[in-house]
C-alpha cells in the first residue's frame, strides 16, 4: 500500500521520510523504553537492544556466541605476561552523518576510543557527570581496579596497560558498556551547551543509524549503508515497543511485528504449531541455585549438603514453575559456555538416600533449617517463593523443616551476602560469556562476609585452578582447569543447582538470519525478511 | 457567584497539600530505594550506595526532602527522572497528549451511548429493553478492564481482523514526527493519505475499554436521574399540555435529570486515569499511566511524585470546573454554598 501512496506521492513522501518504494522495514516488538542510548549508564537489557543497532565496540560477541573477534580493532597484540594488550584500529570507519545536526568532518579513531572509556573512568572528564553519571557495568566488571591506563600511540593505535594480567578484559571490551561513541559529537554538543543530548540522539559507527525515538512508543533507525561490517539487510529497524506479552503475541500472529521478544511461557505450544511462526530457544546465560552456607552447622558436614540436593524433586520444579522456559543445571556455568563439563551426573532425586545421608552424618530429625528465597522475579527464576515451597514440602519428606525467609530485595542480598542465611536462592546471568564470570561465585574471595559466595564455601583446589585460568591466554587450557573445578565443585555440594532459565525467542516465518545469542542480545544487522 | 468560586478553591489548595505530603511520605515507605533497585545479584559496596545516596539526597531526613521538594515545587520545578535523567515535567509534557486522547475518546464512547441508554431505560422502565442495559450495565461496570482489553484484542483484531492489535499508528506504513503529540491530529497534519483514518483504527479498542466503567456509571445514573424526574410534577404538567413524548422527555425531562450526571462524569476523570493504567499497558499506549507503572517499578521518586501531582491536581481542576458548572445549571447550588 505504501508503495502506491508513495508513487502517487512522491514528493510529499520523500519530504516527510517514508521509506522509499520497496523499502523492507523490520518491526521489533521490544517490552519497554530504554533508559537513554548510552549503554554505559545503564543497566537493563532493553536499553542495551536499543543503543546496539547504533555502536560498535572494539572486541565484538560473534553474533549468535560468546566468541571474541575484531570489532572496531581489526587485531591486538597481549605483551607483558598478559598486562598490555596494544590494539591496531580499523581504518576507514564512518560515524553517523545528520543524526541531530552533526556531520562528522573525520573517520573514527583514538581519540574516539579514549572518549569512550574516559568518560566513565575520570572523574573530571567534561562528560563524566552527565545523565547522573553512574557507571554501573565499568565498575561491576572491576574496570577501574583493573585499568593501569589507555593511551593513544597514534591516531590508529590504542595501548591499555592493566594493572594485573586478566585474560576476560577482551571479552569485557565486547560488552555494550564499552560501545564506542563519537569524541566529535561530544565536543560539539559542549559547544551547543548541550550536553544531556548525547545520551538521548545516539551517534555510533553500527550497522544502523538512529532515526527517532518517541518515549513508550517507538523507536526507529535506518540501516547505514556505509557500514564496514555484516550490514544491515533490511532499509528501516523499528522497535514497537509492548510492554504486554500477550498483545505482543497478538501483534506477531497479526503480523504487526516481525519479531517478539520474551514470549510467555504459555504461548508457546500454540506458537510452535503455527506455521506463520517460527519458534527458537537456547538456554540462557544464566543459573539459578539454593546455597547451603558451609559455615553453620550442620551444612559444614558434606553428607548433609549431598542429602539436601537428593531430597529435591528437581523434574517437578522446571515443569512447574519454569513451566517449559527452563532446564535442570548441573554445573554453575550452562552448557552454552566453552568449558561445561558435561560428564558431571547430577545427584538424582532420592528422598530415601537422603534420609540415609542425614543418618549416617548423626543429624537427629527433625532437623530445623532456613530457606531464604528472593521477594522478586528474577530472569533465571521466575518464582522463587513457589520453588521454596515445593522444596520446603519435599524436605519434609526427610524430616527436615524449612523456614521460609524472604526480605525486601535490597536487604536479601545484603543479609545473603553477610551469611546470615542457612540456605539460601539465588542465581546469576552472566556479562561477558566468559567463564570465570560465573565461577567467581564459588571463589575464596569471595566467600568472605559481604562477598557473593552465598555458600561461603572455599576450597583450595578450586581456588588456585581458577587464579591460574586467569592468567592464561590459552582457552583450551583454561577449559581444562575449569572442567575439573566442576568436577570438584559438584564433589562437595555447597549448594544445589536449579536451573538455567531457557530463552525462547518469537519471530514470522519469513524473518531469515537471525542468530540467538547465549548473551541474549537482540541484533539486527544480517537479518533479513523473505 | 465569585463567593462560590473562591470557596471551591479554597477547599482544593489544602488537599493538595495534604495529597502531596501523603504522596511523599508513602512512596518512601515502600521498601527499596532507587540506587538499590537498579543493583542486580553483584550487590553495591556500601561506599557506592552511599555515594549515590548522597548524590540524589536520599540521605537527608524525610522532612527536610520535603521541604526541598515543595521549594522546587513553588519554583516549577517537578525535579528529575532518576532512570532517564529528563525533567519530569517535560516526560509527563510528552506522554500526557496520548492519555487525553484516550480518555477524551473514552469518555466521548461513554457520554454519547450512556446518556442515551440510561434514558431510554428510565421512559421504558421495566421493560425487555430496561432489564438488558441494566444488566449489561452491571456486567460493565464490574468487568476487569485487563480482561476486556485482552478478550477485544483476540475477538475484535485479531479474530476479526477489524481494527489493529495496539499501539497509535501502523508503524510500517507511516512515519512522522509528533508535532502536537495527539496522534489523531499529527495523524491529520501529517497530510499522508489514510494516516488519520489509521490512527482513528487505533483509537477503537483502548477508548471502547477505558470507557466502559464510565458508560456503565453513566447509564445507570441517568437512568435513576430520569426516573426521579419523570414523576416531577412539571414533567407531568408538560405531558397534560399535550406536548409530543419526545420534547418532553428530551427537552423537560432529560434536561433537568442530567444535572446530577454532569457531576458522575466530572468524578469519572478520576475512574479514566485510574483505568488508563491498564489499558494502556494492555495497548502499548505511550501515555502516563504505563509511564507511572514503570516509575513505581524503578522507584523513581521524582518521576512518580511528580506525576501524581501533576495528574492529581488535573482530576482536582476538571472536578472544581464540575462543581462550577454545577454551580452555573443548578443556581439551588449556586446560592445554598
Amino acid at each position: 500500500m505504501k508503495t502506491t501512496i508513495c508513487a502517487a506521492l512522491a514528493a510529499v513522501c520523500s519530504a516527510l521520510s517514508i521509506a522509499p518504494a520497496g523499502a523492507k522495514t523490520l518491526v521489533y516488538c521490544s517490552e519497554g523504553s530504554p533508559e537513554n542510548f548510552t549503554p554505559a549508564i545503564n543497566t537493563t537489557g532493553t536499553s542495551f537492544d536499543a543503543a546496539r543497532p547504533v555502536y560498535d565496540k572494539l572486541t565484538e560477541f560473534e553474533r549468535g556466541t560468546t566468541k571474541v573477534e575484531p570489532g572496531l580493532a581489526e587485531s591486538w597484540q597481549v605483551a607483558d605476561g598478559g598486562k598490555t594488550i596494544t590494539f591496531k584500529l580499523r581504518k576507514g570507519v564512518k560515524f553517523h552523518s545528520g543524526v541531530n545536526g552533526f556531520k562528522p568532518t573525520r573517520d573514527f579513531n583514538a581519540d574516539d576510543v579514549l572518549f569512550s572509556f574516559e568518560r566513565q573512568w575520570k572523574e573530571n572528564h567534561p562528560y563524566h557527570k552527565v545523565s547522573g553519571g553512574k557507571y554501573d557495568y565499568f565498575g561491576d566488571m572491576d574496570m577501574p581496579k583493573l585499568l593501569e591506563s589507555i593511551e593513544k600511540v597514534d591516531d590508529y593505535t590504542v595501548r591499555m596497560r592493566l594493572k594485573e594480567p586478566n585474560v576476560a578484559m577482551l571479552a569485557n571490551l565486547a560488552m555494550d558498556f564499552a560501545s564506542i561513541h563519537s569524541a566529535e559529537y561530544a565536543a560539539m554538543l559542549d559547544k551547543a551547551g548541550k550536553k544531556e543530548q548525547f545520551d538521548q540522539v545516539p551517534v555510533g559507527t553500527g550497522p544502523f543509524s538512529f532515526v527517532m525515538y518517541q518515549k513508550d512508543a517507538v523507536i526507529r533507525f535506518k540501516a547505514n549503508k556505509d557500514y564496514w561490517g555484516e550490514k544491515a539487510l533490511v532499509d528501516d529497524l523499528v522497535f514497537a515497543i509492548t510492554p504486554d506479552p500477550t498483545t505482543r503475541y497478538s501483534k506477531l500472529k497479526a503480523g504487526e511485528c516481525h519479531f517478539v521478544i520474551a514470549p510467555r511461557p504459555a504461548d508457546l505450544p500454540e506458537m510452535q504449531k503455527d506455521k506463520t511462526l517460527k519458534v527458537i530457544q537456547q538456554p540462557g546465560l544464566n543459573i539459578a541455585y539454593w546455597s547451603f552456607n558451609v559455615l553453620k552447622p550442620p551444612l559444614d558436614k558434606k553428607e548433609v549438603r549431598l542429602a539436601l540436593n537428593m531430597a529435591i524433586d528437581k523434574k517437578s520444579i522446571i515443569r512447574d514453575v519454569y513451566l517449559g522456559a527452563g532446564t535442570a543445571a548441573k554445573n554453575l556455568i550452562p552448557p552454552t559456555l566453552w568449558g561445561y563439563n558435561d560428564s558431571v551426573k547430577d545427584y538424582p532425586y532420592d528422598p530415601g538416600k537422603a534420609k540415609a545421608l542425614l543418618k549416617s552424618a548423626g543429624v537427629a530429625t527433625p532437623l530445623d533449617i532456613d530457606l531464604w528465597y528472593m521477594p522478586v522475579q528474577r530472569p533465571y527464576n521466575p518464582n522463587a517463593k513457589r520453588i521454596a515451597e515445593m522444596m520446603q514440602s519435599d524436605l519434609a519428606k526427610i524430616g527436615v523443616n524449612a523456614k521460609l525467609v524472604t526480605y525486601e530485595w535490597g536487604e536479601y542480598r545484603k543479609r545473603a551476602q553477610q551469611g546470615e542465611h542457612m540456605t539460601v536462592q539465588l542465581g546469576w546471568t552472566g556479562d561477558n560469556g566468559d567463564p570465570d564470570n560465573f565461577f567467581f561465585l564459588r571463589g575464596c574471595a569471595a566467600a568472605r562476609p559481604g562477598g557473593q559466595n552465598l555458600s561461603k564455601w572455599c576450597d583450595k583446589a578450586y581456588d588456585d585452578r581458577m587464579n591460574r585460568a586467569k592468567t592464561l591466554s590459552d582457552n583450551k587450557e583454561r577449559a581444562k582447569l575449569y572442567m575439573e573445578m566442576q568436577a570438584i565443585e559438584h564433589e562437595a555440594a555447597p549448594d544445589l543447582k536449579i536451573a538455567h532459565s531457557v530463552v525462547w525467542e518469537a519471530m514470522r516465518a519469513n524473518v531469515t538470519g537471525f542468530k540467538q545469542s547465549p548473551l541474549a542480545a537482540h541484533q539486527f544487522n544480517g537479518v533479513d525478511l523473505k | 457567584m465569585l463567593k462560590f468560586f473562591l470557596q471551591r478553591v479554597a477547599l482544593t489548595v489544602p488537599t493538595f497539600v495534604a495529597l502531596m505530603f501523603v504522596t511523599f511520605v508513602a512512596i518512601r515507605l515502600v521498601p527499596g530505594d532507587p540506587v538499590e533497585v537498579r543493583v542486580g545479584e553483584r550487590g553495591i559496596s556500601p561506599e557506592r550506595l552511599a555515594y549515590f545516596r548522597h548524590e540524589l539526597g536520599l540521605d537527608q531526613p524525610v522532612w527536610k526532602q520535603f521541604l526541598d521538594y515543595v521549594w522546587h515545587l513553588l519554583h516549577g520545578d517537578f525535579g528529575t527522572s532518576l532512570v532517564t535523567n529528563q525533567k519530569v515535567l517535560t516526560e509527563f509534557a510528552t506522554l500526557f497528549p496520548a492519555t487525553i486522547e484516550l480518555g477524551l475518546a473514552g469518555m466521548l464512547i461513554a457520554v454519547l451511548l450512556g446518556i442515551p441508554a440510561g434514558a431510554m431505560a428510565a421512559v421504558k422502565r421495566g421493560t425487555w429493553y430496561d432489564q438488558l442495559i441494566m444488566g449489561l450495565s452491571v456486567t460493565g461496570y464490574s468487568m476487569p478492564i485487563f480482561w476486556w482489553g485482552l478478550i477485544l484484542i483476540m475477538v475484535v483484531a485479531e479474530g476479526w481482523g477489524l481494527t489493529p492489535v495496539s499501539g497509535r499508528i501502523d508503524l510500517i506504513n507511516y512515519y512522522f514526527e509528533p508535532t502536537t503529540g495527539f496522534m489523531l491530529v499529527d495523524a491529520w497534519l501529517s497530510k499522508q493519505p489514510g494516516a488519520f483514518l489509521d490512527a482513528v483504527r487505533h483509537l477503537i479498542l483502548p477508548a471502547i475499554v477505558l470507557g466502559t466503567i464510565p458508560l456503565a456509571v453513566i447509564a445507570r445514573m441517568t437512568r435513576s436521574s430520569m426516573l426521579e424526574v419523570l414523576n416531577e410534577d412539571y414533567v407531568r404538567t408538560a405531558r397534560a399540555k399535550g406536548l409530543p413524548p419526545r420534547r418532553v422527555i428530551g427537552i423537560h425531562a432529560l434536561r433537568n435529570a442530567l444535572i446530577p450526571v454532569v457531576t458522575i462524569i466530572g468524578l469519572q476523570v478520576g475512574t479514566l486515569v485510574a483505568g488508563a493504567v491498564l489499558t494502556e499497558t494492555i495497548f502499548s499506549w505511550p501515555g502516563v499511566g504505563k509511564w507511572l507503572i514503570e516509575a513505581v517499578g524503578r522507584r523513581d521518586y521524582p518521576a512518580l511524585q511528580g506525576g501524581v501531582m501533576l495528574i492529581s491536581a488535573i482530576v482536582m481542576l476538571v472536578n472544581l470546573a464540575v462543581d462550577v458548572l454545577y454551580g452555573v445549571i443548578n443556581p439551588r447550588i449556586r446560592h445554598g454554598g
